[in-house]
């Protein structure tokens, strides 16, 4: 089990450092446009290297990627060019407000799929079934902008019920996250349910499942007891690597409803070449994203009983 | 007996093809999905011929649908802020999405496929290099991604072809590596690799027809996501370039006026739903297919 898990995080670090240095290339490799995206483009040749000078460009390029390295591995992202800041003190706040998009949308996503799956895979090809399916197939092909305008045209401009924009200027207020929440949940059910549909529908055709029918147990208590405990496994690993597809999923809706979360930072910052803030960003979201995943195998070994870890 | 006879007459490859094909009319939600994909080609097609009006020109602003300007025509779904015909807006944005989408993703599964024979068959340190690769830049959410690289490299149609192959091949390569796997060890290839054919044709003539049914499938769906992401990067303002109509981009454009005047970001949302549910419902209905025999 010591050696499976220090696999894992080791594999998890070599794959930081790559996209590291992945990351240190497209944006730095190049002093002279670093100097210009930083000084901006009316500035002059013995500006630039003046700055370029001072902030040690003119090193070797491994020396500047391993102090940059460091920089990162200490939470020191530099200086934003945008927001006249250093970028941890923007980044961890809006990094925040995401967290608790994010958890809303999974609080609500979370329970109505797993829900929906198991019903509709419980019975394979019943209408139940057709009609579950045909919806997540339905609102996934809707994307993000499509559905925050639909349902901004029915809740905001015809009902009056909601606010159109979720920017929280006068502090935090639970209704503006409504429909933010409501577009992700949307747009990213669908794949769960199939998910646990999926799962759920192999399940039944397993023998076990038979045997606990026909020795006369309740329906109930079939699905209950013996079909969700191993249906649930997949799931549980879609539910983790659908965090990856929920930092896509909030840079549009962020920037739709002008939420400050992280996906509009990143927007923002990527549109002004703010290079700092977007490796800052990118790397956060890789670790974000490589975290769970590691998280999700060594979740689905533990949890699966057929996967015995030899080492 | 007539089946048989039908059979020894041996029909020509592409009515084989034909023939497989139409055994999507078997299933009603496939048929569907085919239809909407039908009617979007035809109207990207036909755009020269059918839209009433061209697609830049500029006549009164900000008009409800079925507004009649008596000498030029009816602007049957209105005008935008700028004036122009939305329908005719439309049926252009549709040659676009459905030039590029294809585009991109034909040109992600040429190198994911190669990279899948490739890591699949010949195993080994080959394998191992792509795979980790592929875990890289997987590892990325997808959009994080698309808006680093077309940020730093600049909003143009080619661009996007680029990233998309860059960002779906992975994925796709995944997908043919677990096919080549469990397809390597048939008797079929065993044959091949004994009568001395190179590993090119095996796993281009032999391996490669074999895995074709969940590719297509998967194909299928990909599409639909590319024309998501080629419509969500218009409308983050990263797409095609204006003035030429992209549906992202006519949201974006319009999605400010929204309030006072919906059908200008209404329609183009409409028609892009209805492209991508047409994708993901053929793709449902091929499977469904494909499992029954």
């Amino acid at each position: 089990m010591v050696i499976f898990l220090a696999k894992r995080v080791g594999y998890m670090l070599l794959t930081m450092l790559v996209v590291s240095i992945l990351l240190f290339l497209l944006l730095e490799v190049n002093g002279e446009s670093v100097a210009v995206k930083v000084l901006g483009p009316y500035t002059s040749i013995e500006q630039r290297n003046i700055w370029l000078e001072n902030n040690g460009y003119f090193r070797p390029l491994y020396v500047r990627y391993f102090d940059w390295l460091f920089g990162i591995a200490t939470g020191d992202f530099g200086q934003s060019i945008r927001f006249k800041a250093p970028v941890s003190d923007i980044l961890w706040d809006r990094l925040g407000n995401t967290a608790i998009l994010g958890a809303a949308t999974y609080a609500i996503m979370v329970p109505v799929s797993l829900t929906l799956g198991v019903l509709a895979g419980m019975k394979e090809g019943s209408a139940l079934d057709r009609t579950i399916s045909l919806t997540s197939i339905g609102t996934t092909s809707v994307p993000e902008f499509a559905s925050a305008v639909l349902l901004a045209f029915i809740f905001v401009f015809t009902l009056g019920w909601l606010p159109g924009t979720s920017a929280m200027s006068g502090g935090f207020d639970p209704v503006q996250l409504i429909l933010p929440v409501l577009v992700l949940f949307l747009y990213g059910f669908g794949y769960l349910v199939r998910m646990t549909r999926a799962s759920m529908a192999e399940v039944m055709q397993t023998p076990y499942i038979r045997t606990a029918i026909l020795k006369g147990l309740p329906y109930r208590q079939v699905i209950l007891r013996h079909a969700l405990r191993n249906a649930l496994i997949a799931p549980f690993t879609v539910i983790m690597l659908q965090i990856n597809w929920l930092l896509s999923g909030v840079i549009v809706v962020e920037f739709f409803f002008a939420y400050k979360g992280f996906g509009a930072l990143l927007l923002e910052a990527s549109l002004n070449q703010d290079i700092y803030m977007i490796q800052a960003c990118a790397m956060v979201a890789v670790f974000v994203a490589v975290t769970t995943q590691t998280i999700a195998d060594i979740g689905y070994t533990y949890l699966n009983p057929r996967i015995r870890l030899g080492g | 007996m007539t089946d048989n006879a039908i059979r020894s007459a041996r029909p020509s490859k592409i009515m084989q093809y034909l023939r497989r094909a139409a055994l999507i009319r078997e299933s009603w939600v496939g048929s569907i999905g085919l239809g909407i994909i039908v009617f979007w080609v035809a109207m990207a097609l036909l755009a020269p011929l059918l839209a009433p009006f061209p697609p830049n020109a500029q006549y009164v602003p900000f008009m409800a649908p079925g507004f009649n300007l008596p000498p030029t025509g009816t602007f049957w779904l209105g005008t935008d802020h700028l004036g122009r015909d939305i329908l005719s807006r439309l049926m252009w944005g549709a040659r676009t999405v459905l030039f590029y989408a294809p585009l991109a993703t034909f040109c992600a599964y040429a190198v994911g496929i190669l990279m899948g024979l490739a890591a699949g068959y010949k195993r080994g340190w080959i394998d191992d290099v792509l795979s980790r690769s592929a875990d890289v830049i997987l590892s990325f959410p997808i959009l994080v991604l698309y808006v680093v690289i077309i940020t730093t490299f600049g909003a143009s149609g080619i661009n996007i072809v680029l990233a998309v192959t860059f960002a779906s091949a992975p994925g796709i390569m995944r997908i043919v590596r677990g096919l080549v796997l469990d397809l390597r060890n048939r008797d079929y290839v065993a044959a091949a690799q004994t009568r001395g054919e190179s590993s090119l044709y095996i796993m281009f003539v032999e391996i490669l027809p074999n895995a074709r049914g969940p590719l297509i499938v998967d194909a299928c769906l990909r599409v639909g996501y590319v024309i998501i992401t080629i419509g969500v990067l218009g409308f983050l303002g990263l797409g095609l370039p204006p003035p030429d109509p992209d549906w992202g981009g006519m949201v974006n454009e319009t999605r400010g006026m929204a309030m006072s005047f919906p059908h200008m970001t209404i329609f183009p949302c409409i028609a892009i739903s209805s492209l991508v549910l047409g994708f993901n419902l053929l793709a449902d209905g091929l499977r469904e297919v494909s499992l029954r025999d």
